[in-house]
C-alpha cells in the first residue's frame, strides 16, 4: 500500500514536472480568464446573462482574445464571498488564469480582489461597485467596467432636484448597499423624504410598506429593490394601484431580467442607467440584435459590462503584443479604455472606475407590445464616483 | 388611524392564511407521519409552476388552478412513494438530509425546465381591481379573495379531520399508529393521501403566491423558515394550532413592520428608532417563537393525545 502510494506520487511529480516544462510555450499561445459570478439559485439568472455576453463578445472577436486563442472557466460564487474567494484561489492556482473577471455582489468583490491582485494578476469587475475599491482601498490591478455603487442613484438624485419633485418615499433594503443607495440620492436630492424605510433584505411581501406609504401622501416614490424583491414590489405597487397615481423612481429595480416577470406593471417607470439596450452606438447596435438573435431576449445591464470587460482585456493583450508576463504593459493599456465600449465614451479616471455618462430610463410599450427600457433623456456627463480622491494608487 | 389599523390587519391576515396553508400541510406530515419534510416549499413552488404553465397553456385561470392543484397532489404522492416511505424508520437528521436533497433536485428540475429567470404569473382579470373599505381606503381584490379561500380551505379541513371517516383515521394515525395497522387500516395508503393532500395545500399557497410574488426556482424557501415558527408557535400537529399560529405571525409580523419604528420613536429618540426600528420588526416573530418556547414549548394548541 505504501509502496504504491509512493509510487503514485512519484508518477504525479513526473507528469507535473512535464507539464511546468510544457507550460511557457503553451501558455504564450493561449489567454485563460477566470468569470466568477452567480450561475445557482435564485440569483443564477443574472450569471446566466453575463456569460451569454462573454461568449458573444468572443465570437465577434473571432473566438480570440488580444489575437489569441482563449479559454473562459466559469465559477459560481452562491452570493458567498469565502466560496468566491475558494474559486478566485482555485482559478489562480490550478487552473493558472491570466485575468480574473466577473462578480456581481460587492460583498464577494471585496473578498476576491485582494486575492486576485495579491497573486499580481489582473481583476476586471463587471458588476459590483464597492466604494471602498474605488477610493482608499483601490488598487493597480484592479479596473471596474461598471461603475460606483453611489453613481446611479446619484443620477436619481440630480434629476429628481433638478425637477423640482418634493416629498420623496424612500424604500430600499436594510444592508449596507441599499444604504448607500439611498447616501448617493441625498448627495443630490435635497428635497423633502417624507419617509425612509428600510426592509428586509429578500422580503416578499410589501403590501405593509404599500398601504403605510399611501397613507403618508407623498409626491413620488423613489426604490432601490434589486431581484426579486424588485419583481414581487413591482407587482405590488401595481395591484395597489400606484402605479398610474404616484411616479415611482428606482435604481436596479426595473430591467431586462424583470421586466418580462412583471409586464405591464413596469411601464411608466423611471430607471437611471449608464448603459441601455436602445443606446445609439455601432458596437452597442450590433450587441443587441446579435444577442436578440443568439438568445431570443433582450440582454441586461449586467452582460453589457461583462461584454466590455472581454473587449478591455482584448485591448489590453493586443497592446502588449500578446505578451501576457507584461502585466505592467498590460495595465498601463487598460488605464487607455482603447476599446469600443458598448457605452460608446468611455474613460478611465485615476482610480480604474469608469468616468460615464447618466441616463433616464422610462420603461414603455413599444408598438410591437414589448415592454423595453428607453432613454429619455442625459442626466450626467462625463461623471466621476465620489471616491476617486481617495484612492492612491501604488 | 383606525383606517390605516384595520387596513394594515388585514394586510396581516392575508399573510397569515397563507402561512396557514403551507402549515397545515407540514404540521400533518409532521404529527401523523413524523417527517421533517424540508421539501415542503419546493411543492409550493411546483404549484405555482404548474399553475402557471397550465393557464398558459389552457388559457383559462380555474383551469390552471384546477391542474396546478391535481399536478401537486400527484407530485407529492410520488415524492412520498419514492423517497419518504424508505425514511419513516430512519431518525429526523436523514430525513432532514434526504428532504433538503429534494430541494436542490426541485430547484434544478424547474430552472431546467422553464429557465432560472422569474415567469410571469397573472392572477385572473376577474379579480384584478379593489375593493373600497372606506372612503379612501382600497384593498386588493386579490388579496381580499386570498382571505376568503384561505379561511374557507380552514373550515373544510375543520371539518375533514374532525367529522370524517378519513379524519378519524388520520387523528387515530397520530395518536398510535401500530394500533391503527393492527386494526387493518392500510396506514400505507393513509400516508400517501396525507402526503399528496398536504402537497395539494402548499401547491395551493403557491398558486396563490405566484401573481403577488415571484415565480422563480428557489421561492419555496423564502416563505418556509416562517411556516416552522408558524407550527412552533401552534403546536406541532395540529390544524389549529396551525390557523393560530399563522394569523398570530402574520399580524405580528406585518403590524411589526408598520408600526414599530413610530411606536418605538415615541419611547426613545428617533434616530435610535430609525436603526432599531427595522431590525427589530424583521426579529419580532422569532422573539415571539422564542418565548413560546420559553413558556410552553408544546406550542400554543398542541394536537390531543399526539
Amino acid at each position: 500500500m505504501k509502496m504504491r502510494s509512493a509510487f503514485r506520487s512519484l508518477l504525479a511529480a513526473a507528469v507535473a514536472g512535464a507539464f511546468a516544462f510544457a507550460g511557457p510555450a503553451e501558455a504564450q499561445q493561449k489567454v485563460k480568464i477566470g468569470f466568477i459570478s452567480t450561475f445557482s439559485g435564485p440569483q443564477g439568472v443574472m450569471g446566466q446573462f453575463m456569460k451569454e455576453s462573454v461568449e458573444l463578445a468572443i465570437e465577434h472577436l473571432g473566438g480570440k482574445v488580444g489575437g489569441l486563442p482563449v479559454e473562459v472557466i466559469y465559477r459560481d460564487d452562491q452570493v458567498k464571498p469565502d466560496v468566491g474567494v475558494q474559486a478566485a484561489e482555485e482559478l489562480l492556482k490550478k487552473e493558472q488564469v491570466d485575468f480574473v473577471s466577473g462578480i456581481i455582489w460587492s460583498n464577494v468583490m471585496l473578498a476576491v480582489v485582494p486575492v486576485v491582485t495579491g497573486a499580481g494578476k489582473i481583476m476586471v469587475g463587471t458588476n459590483a461597485g464597492a466604494s471602498p475599491l474605488a477610493g482608499s482601498q483601490c488598487n493597480k490591478l484592479y479596473f471596474s467596467t461598471s461603475w460606483n455603487n453611489d453613481q446611479t442613484p446619484e443620477a436619481m438624485g440630480k434629476f429628481l432636484q433638478d425637477s423640482r419633485v418634493n416629498d420623496l418615499y424612500v424604500i430600499s433594503p436594510n444592508y449596507q448597499a441599499g444604504k448607500d443607495m439611498v447616501a448617493g440620492l441625498k448627495r443630490y436630492y435635497k428635497g423633502n423624504i417624507v419617509e425612509e424605510i428600510y426592509t428586509k433584505l429578500g422580503q416578499q411581501d410589501y403590501q405593509a410598506e404599500i398601504t403605510q406609504l399611501r397613507s403618508k401622501n407623498p409626491k413620488a416614490v423613489f426604490a432601490f429593490l434589486p431581484g426579486g424583491m424588485g419583481i414581487q414590489f413591482l407587482k405590488q405597487y401595481d395591484q395597489a394601484g400606484l402605479r398610474d397615481q404616484l411616479p415611482l423612481y428606482t435604481v436596479y429595480t426595473v430591467d431586462e431580467i424583470s421586466i418580462p416577470a412583471v409586464k405591464d406593471a413596469a411601464v411608466g417607470i423611471y430607471e437611471t442607467r449608464y448603459w441601455s439596450p436602445d443606446l445609439k452606438n455601432p458596437q452597442n447596435e450590433k450587441f443587441v440584435s446579435d444577442y436578440k438573435k443568439k438568445y431570443g431576449k433582450l440582454p441586461v445591464f449586467y452582460g453589457a459590462q461583462s461584454y466590455d470587460g472581454i473587449m478591455l482585456i482584448d485591448s489590453a493583450i493586443k497592446a502588449v503584443k500578446g505578451n501576457l508576463k507584461d502585466v505592467d504593459g498590460m495595465v498601463k493599456a487598460m488605464e487607455k479604455a482603447n476599446f469600443p465600449s458598448l457605452r460608446g465614451p468611455f474613460q478611465y479616471n485615476v482610480n480604474h472606475h469608469p468616468i460615464q455618462n447618466f441616463y433616464l430610463l422610462r420603461a414603455e410599450k413599444t408598438a410591437g407590445g414589448d415592454i423595453e427600457m428607453h432613454i429619455k433623456k442625459t442626466i450626467f456627463e462625463k461623471h466621476k464616483d465620489a471616491y476617486y480622491q481617495e484612492c492612491k494608487m501604488k | 388611524m383606525t383606517a390605516l389599523v384595520f387596513e394594515q390587519t388585514l394586510n396581516g391576515l392575508q399573510l397569515g392564511v397563507m402561512l396557514f396553508l403551507m402549515a397545515a400541510g407540514l404540521t400533518l406530515v409532521l404529527g401523523i407521519m413524523n417527517i421533517v419534510n424540508l421539501a415542503h416549499g419546493s411543492l409550493y413552488m411546483v404549484g405555482a409552476y404548474l399553475t402557471v404553465a397550465a393557464f398558459r397553456w389552457t388559457g383559462s385561470y380555474l383551469l390552471g388552478v384546477a391542474l396546478g392543484l391535481a399536478g401537486t397532489l400527484v407530485v407529492g404522492m410520488i415524492v412520498e412513494i419514492v423517497v419518504l416511505r424508505a425514511l419513516y424508520a430512519r431518525d429526523h437528521l436523514d430525513q432532514v438530509l434526504a428532504t433538503f436533497g429534494l430541494i436542490l433536485f426541485f430547484n434544478e428540475l424547474v430552472a431546467i425546465i422553464w429557465g432560472r429567470a422569474a415567469l410571469f404569473a397573472s392572477g385572473p382579470s376577474w379579480l384584478a381591481g379593489h375593493i373600497e373599505l372606506f372612503t379612501g381606503s382600497r384593498y386588493p381584490l386579490y388579496r381580499a379573495a386570498i382571505i376568503v379561500v384561505g379561511l374557507v380551505v380552514a373550515v373544510l379541513l375543520w371539518y375533514v379531520v374532525t367529522r370524517t371517516r378519513l379524519g378519524m383515521l388520520i387523528r387515530a394515525g397520530a395518536s398510535n399508529r401500530t394500533m391503527v395497522a393492527a386494526l387493518g387500516v392500510n396506514i400505507r395508503l393513509l400516508y400517501t393521501l396525507v402526503f399528496g393532500f398536504a402537497a395539494a395545500l402548499a401547491g395551493l399557497a403557491g398558486l396563490m403566491a405566484g401573481p403577488i410574488y415571484n415565480v422563480q426556482p428557489g421561492m419555496g424557501e423564502l416563505i418556509l423558515i416562517q411556516v416552522f415558527v408558524v407550527i412552533v408557535i401552534g403546536g406541532i400537529g395540529s390544524v389549529r394550532g396551525a390557523l393560530v399560529g399563522a394569523i398570530i405571525v402574520g399580524i405580528v409580523d406585518t403590524l411589526g413592520r408598520a408600526f414599530l419604528k413610530p411606536l418605538l420613536g415615541t419611547l426613545i429618540s428617533p434616530p435610535a428608532a430609525e436603526s432599531a426600528g427595522p431590525a427589530l420588526a424583521s426579529m419580532l416573530i422569532y422573539l415571539l417563537m422564542a418565548a413560546v418556547l420559553a413558556f410552553r414549548p408544546q406550542g400554543l394548541f398542541p394536537a390531543r393525545g399526539g
